[in-house]
């Protein structure tokens, strides 16, 4: 299989998105609304339930699965309202201490005037920030796609996970092509330098562990099967993570930020 | 990439006899005229590209600035193609070894930690030694218990190094999280272009912030809203002017007036009058 072919399964439609997780995983879900300041984004669901016994806040950016969900969801490219109700909600978890698991599935953040007029940079610029010293644990899964700051943006946790054939780009390899070949259609050549499979991002320690697929997410109870070993997983690294204190946890979620990046003195 | 630099100081560009144009004008200039001028043209008015040494020269005290971290350089992180040669060229072009200037100065009577971008080394764009650096100095600040100064200007995240330069804007993002919470200050001034992952991360998280006139400072590219939104933006669309109108800047400051901003700034966060 072609770079770009794992590419095109990462954004399959007929791959489950956030919402079918929360409502596999997540029992008595409960969604809340609104960043308190502008409107609600519904690229962003947001809101808390029970994983197992305990009780956690849950964030996902969904797509939408039809065309009339696709447009009412942004077509899973979240507007700043959408961070700043992630930040609102990250915060209550933490007061509650509940811990946070985050969906990431985006092609990346809203593009358009009213993204930019209010402040789509500066909404993920300060949930980088204050993710990183948020007091409860936070792992946080890229289902398909993970499109760069819209990404990061509910992505600064303490264990990022990917699934086998999801991406996590700093750029979209469509747009690296045009920019450093002038040609989109060098999309694979592109994907493949991109080093931004699961795969290459475990071996740069970028993410902790890497999901198993079903073979086919057409397959009902293939799926199901999928979201339910899922799901223990993240209730034992749950477990896990909240038996750390807390001055360690940050100190661990810092650390694992701190290390990344590679470079020489001179001479 | 592993020869010295040999940096272009402020005085360089003050006797060069070079001729240049203007960026927006293109008005054919000699070097040393626009950089008397602090690289304003005359002709336009346009705010040139200032480079990071000579915005130092201007800012600091004279004779107090500590260079941190000089020669760090990249090592091609994830083997991208092409990447090694553009990089030597960007090295050639700027005197640098890579997009930031960093190190310790005083501004008036206060010590600062302060980091300058670069754009003259591919747009300054963020990879592991941007990232670093300013992660590094914001870890230091915190420690010595310094207000840290900061000008960006940079395409965002650099995609030669894929993924490792997005965890750039999580880990200096984090670094300046710890500082805020240290109760230090953090200002920072966006100058032309503040785009992409700098403006998603710490360009946008200074306590105060502002910009030079008529930078461009957004998320997304114009081009691309235009392009994906089908829409015309204006002409003013992610100015320094239409962020300040937005929320988004503090202060729009002159390079003449920057100076005496920053030490008044400054003075006011040290507690003595
Ligand atoms: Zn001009």
């Amino acid at each position: 299989m072609s770079a770009y072919d794992r590419i095109k399964l990462a954004r399959d439609i007929n791959r489950p998105t956030a919402k079918k997780y929360i409502d596999v995983i997540i029992d008595d879900f409960m969604e809340f609304h609104g960043d308190r300041a502008f409107a609600d984004d519904h690229a962003i669901i947001g809101g808390i339930g029970w994983l197992d016994n305990t009780a956690v806040t849950v964030i996902g950016i969904e797509k939408g699965t039809d065309m009339e969900s696709k447009q009412f969801r942004g077509f899973g490219s979240a507007l700043p309202e959408g961070y700043r109700k992630a930040q609102r909600l990250m915060f209550q978890a933490e007061k509650f201490k509940r811990p946070i698991i985050c969906f990431v599935d985006t092609q990346g953040a809203a593009c358009g005037s009213g993204a930019e007029q209010r402040g789509v940079g500066q909404s993920i610029a300060d949930n980088l920030a204050k993710m990183m010293t948020i007091k409860v644990p936070i792992i946080t899964i890229i289902i398909g796609e993970g499109g760069s700051g819209g990404a990061l943006g509910l992505a600064v946790a303490d264990e990022v996970w990917m699934l086998e054939n999801s991406y996590y780009s700093v750029i979209a390899p469509e747009s690296c092509a045009s920019i450093l070949y002038k040609d989109p259609e060098r999309k694979d050549e592109a994907a493949e330098s991109l080093h931004l499979f699961a795969e290459n991002l475990l071996e740069l320690g970028i993410i902790e562990k890497i999901i198993a697929e079903p073979e086919n997410f057409t397959d009902a109870d293939a799926t199901e099967e999928f979201l339910l070993k899922l799901k223990e997983d993240l209730i034992r690294n749950i477990k896990r993570l909240s038996s750390k204190r807390v001055g360690q946890l940050l100190a661990a979620r810092y650390e694992k930020f701190r290390k990344v990046g590679r470079y020489k003195e001179i001479g | 990439m592993s020869r010295k630099m040999k940096h272009i100081t402020w005085k360089d560009y003050r006797h060069s006899t070079k001729i240049i144009k203007c960026e927006k004008c293109k008005q054919e200039l000699v070097q040393k005229d626009l950089a008397k001028n602090n690289f304003v043209c005359p002709k336009c008015g346009k705010y040139n590209k200032l480079p990071a040494r000579v915005r130092i020269a201007e800012l600091a005290n004279k004779g107090s600035f500590k260079e941190f971290w000089p020669d760090v350089t990249t090592v091609n992180p994830i083997n991208f193609p092409t990447y090694e040669e553009k990089y030597a060229a960007a090295q050639d072009k700027s005197g640098e070894s890579d997009g930031v200037v960093t190190g310790t100065c005083r501004i008036g009577k206060v010590k600062v930690a302060i980091f300058v971008m670069e754009p003259k080394f591919m747009m300054a764009s963020m990879g592991s030694v941007v990232g670093d650096k300013i992660t590094a100095l914001f870890e230091y600040a915190t420690k010595k218990k310094l207000p840290v100064i900061g000008f960006t200007a940079s395409g965002g995240a650099r995609m030669q190094e894929g993924m490792v330069s997005l965890m750039q804007m999580a880990k200096v993002s984090g670094a300046v999280q710890y500082h805020s919470q240290a109760g230090l200050l953090y200002t920072v001034c966006c100058t032309d272009p503040t785009t992409g992952g700098i403006t998603a991360s710490f360009a946008m998280l200074g306590d105060i912030i502002i910009a030079e006139p008529e930078a461009t400072i957004g998320f997304a590219g114009r081009r691309v809203v235009e392009q994906v939104t089908g829409e015309t933006l204006p002409d003013d669309f992610q100015s320094s002017e239409f962020q300040f109108e937005k929320g988004f800047v503090d202060a729009i400051v002159k390079r003449e007036d920057m100076r005496d901003y920053l030490v008044n700034l400054l003075k006011l966060h040290s507690g003595r009058r």
